[in-house]
């Protein structure tokens, strides 16, 4: 089986970069390779310039890693676990390392719980100390495997501030998830895995452009084929109508999504519309959403198969490449 | 090799076992049996029971122990000859089954618990090495067994001397081939069988697996500790010595072998096989 197959991923400097992807996609597999805890068996994985397999040791010390399950010891304190993480990560024993931890731990306010067992603390507490620990050595890049994973939504939304922070204070952030939602408003570049590979990667507002390039409307009426004047209207980019069911009264009620050139257009449209008998019960101007964006690009995954489709980052190799 | 890191897995680990009383209460209680309570009971029983035939026919079974060794026992009167015999050569097992049992338990854990609790992802993460990362679990693995042995052997020497040193002129325990079992032939023991152990916990799937499959795989090597420990008392100390070194050569040996058997791979639970 192939975990990872031609995937293309460069994260730009402070900047938060996000994988994007159902579970089994390949998210935390591209985490593995980053590292160098798994090697490719074909292809090259490039990180600070430098080959994990190689140099694995320079490329682990500059790296900083959440996991989904934050892989803390529930025996040890939360002292002790940041104490163990500072010792592998060469900030040795001393006033350095105690300075490390206090410093880090006050930032994810954790710093009063460090003295006590790990397997007592809740999920959000656990993601907090794996949050300190991995900042703790001040790492290039940070690579953050589903951080919310198991947190309640105020949890999560405080881990996700924390992450958003970290990329305004300089870190590079590189975090997996398969929840939109966290996705939205905090990537600065996204990139759709599926099946091991990248669909499509850039800015949020950079691929919404392409998808639609114009501005999206929804109209409901309660004669939706009424709707379908639109298609030919002036400024209308594309049309689809939804049909939604037959209201109580008989009538069909139903939706169209149409595509403007401009958004000033909506009044002269919803006029002409009127005047054509067609009752119009709403409107709704529509920004699309990273979900709209997701399923856009899945659903259209034939047609955007091809590489390198506005990505800023690094050319597509024969094999896999990841470059940071 | 960075020894800083290895010593820092190993300390890690150690701390974790400190925090497990459920696992090194029943291993003190272990050590305990073995050491202090069995030896301490047959010891009395021979010095001090009335039954002067039973002492006598204990004594009359020294016989069949070969001839160098009924030439170390002392001891004038039957039964200080029995205690002396019994506290000598017949508890040697002793010595190698409470370390091989306690570091047993200790590593079969030690990396498919990493895997099963979810830290071996931040170990394969981590700047260690694997060499580092197996050298820290196997120290790891090795104290605690030959710390309790240590510490029980000392007990047994103060049980053996106090109970059966008046009977043989005064305290004369540990003899040298003693010293020469627990210092020389008992550690590659110790470390080939965790090298095996090691192995078996990068390989199966969960701690239980572990656990069996360690158990199987030890205790034909308990045997052979066992008889070997026990010719190391019988013969002569250059026998001791050449058992000694046979078992470190081959522990070695297993020890580099099983180097290579820890992955990251491993760590993540990832690796075929797995």
């Amino acid at each position: 089986m192939q975990a990872l197959t031609d995937l293309d991923l460069t994260a730009p400097r402070e900047s938060i970069t996000v994988l994007l992807g159902p579970n089994g996609a390949g998210k935390t597999t591209a985490i593995r390779m980053i590292t160098g805890a798994l090697n490719p068996d074909k292809g090259q994985v490039r990180v600070f310039g430098l080959d994990p397999a190689v140099d694995g040791e320079e490329v682990r010390t500059r790296c900083g890693v959440v996991s989904a399950k934050p892989a803390l010891y529930d025996r040890l304190t939360g002292w002790d676990n940041l104490a163990y993480s500072a010792e592998l990560y060469g900030l040795g024993r001393g006033d350095a390392a105690a300075t490390a931890i206090r410093s880090s731990a006050t930032r994810f306010g954790i710093d009063d719980a460090l003295d006590q067992q790990v397997g007592g603390y809740s999920t959000g507490m656990k993601t907090r100390l794996a949050l300190a620990r991995s900042v703790m050595h001040e790492p290039d890049l940070l690579l953050f495997d589903e951080p919310t994973s198991g947190l309640d939504p105020e949890s999560s939304h405080a881990v996700l501030e924390m992450i958003r922070e970290m990329a305004d204070t300089g870190s590079t952030v590189v975090m997996c998830t398969h929840l939109l939602l966290e996705a939205e408003g905090l990537a600065e570049k996204v990139v759709v895995l599926e099946d091991g590979t990248d669909l499509i990667a850039g800015a949020p507002d950079e691929l919404t452009q392409r998808y639609w390039p114009g501005m999206v409307v929804r109209l409901d009426a309660e004669d939706p084929v009424g709707l379908d004047r639109l298609a030919h209207a002036e400024g209308v980019m594309s049309y689809e109508r939804h049909e939604r069911g037959v209201a109580a009264s008989g009538t069909g009620t139903g939706s169209a999504t149409v595509q403007l050139d401009d958004l000033a257009r909506v009044p002269e449209l919803v006029f002409a519309l009127a005047e054509a008998g067609v009752r119009v019960t709403r409107v709704e101007p529509r920004i699309p959403t990273l979900e709209d964006l997701y399923f856009a690009v899945r659903d259209g995954r034939e047609a955007f198969s091809e590489k390198g489709h506005g990505d800023t980052g690094s050319a597509a190799s024969d094999g896999k490449e990841v470059a940071a | 090799m960075n020894w800083g890191r290895v010593s820092t897995v190993a300390r890690t680990d150690l701390r974790q076992l400190i925090q497990a009383k459920d696992f090194w209460v029943p291993m003190m209680i272990l050590g305990a049996i073995f050491f202090f309570f069995v030896p301490t009971i047959l010891l009395l029983a021979i010095t001090r029971v009335g039954d002067i035939n039973a002492v006598q026919q204990l004594s009359n079974a020294l016989e069949v122990l070969p001839q160098q060794a009924q030439d170390q026992i002392q001891g004038e009167s039957p039964a200080g000859r029995a205690a002396y015999a019994m506290a000598v050569f017949l508890f040697a097992p002793v010595a190698v089954v409470v370390p091989l049992t306690i570091s047993t338990a200790v590593g079969a854990a030690t990396i498919v618990g990493e895997r099963e609790r979810g830290t071996g992802e931040f170990l394969a993460h981590s700047p260690a090495g694997v060499k580092e990362i197996y050298l820290g679990k196997l120290i790891a693995s090795l104290i605690p067994g030959y710390l309790t042995t240590l510490v029980g052997f000392g007990v047994y020497s103060l049980v053996v001397n106090l109970i059966v040193g008046p009977e043989v002129g005064g305290w004369f325990f540990p003899t040298q081939q003693w010293w020469i079992l627990m210092l020389w032939v008992v550690p590659p023991f110790l470390a080939l069988t965790l090298s095996l152990v090691l192995r078996l916990s990068a390989r199966v799937k969960s701690t239980a697996a572990a656990q069996q499959a360690s158990g199987l795989v030890t205790l034909p090597l308990i045997m052979v500790a066992y008889s070997q420990s026990t010719g190391a008392l019988f013969g002569a100390g250059s026998a001791s010595i050449w058992i000694g070194a046979i078992a470190w050569i081959v522990a070695i040996v297993g020890l580099t072998q099983g180097m290579r058997v820890v992955t990251r791979a491993r760590l993540l639970g990832v690796a075929d096989g797995i």
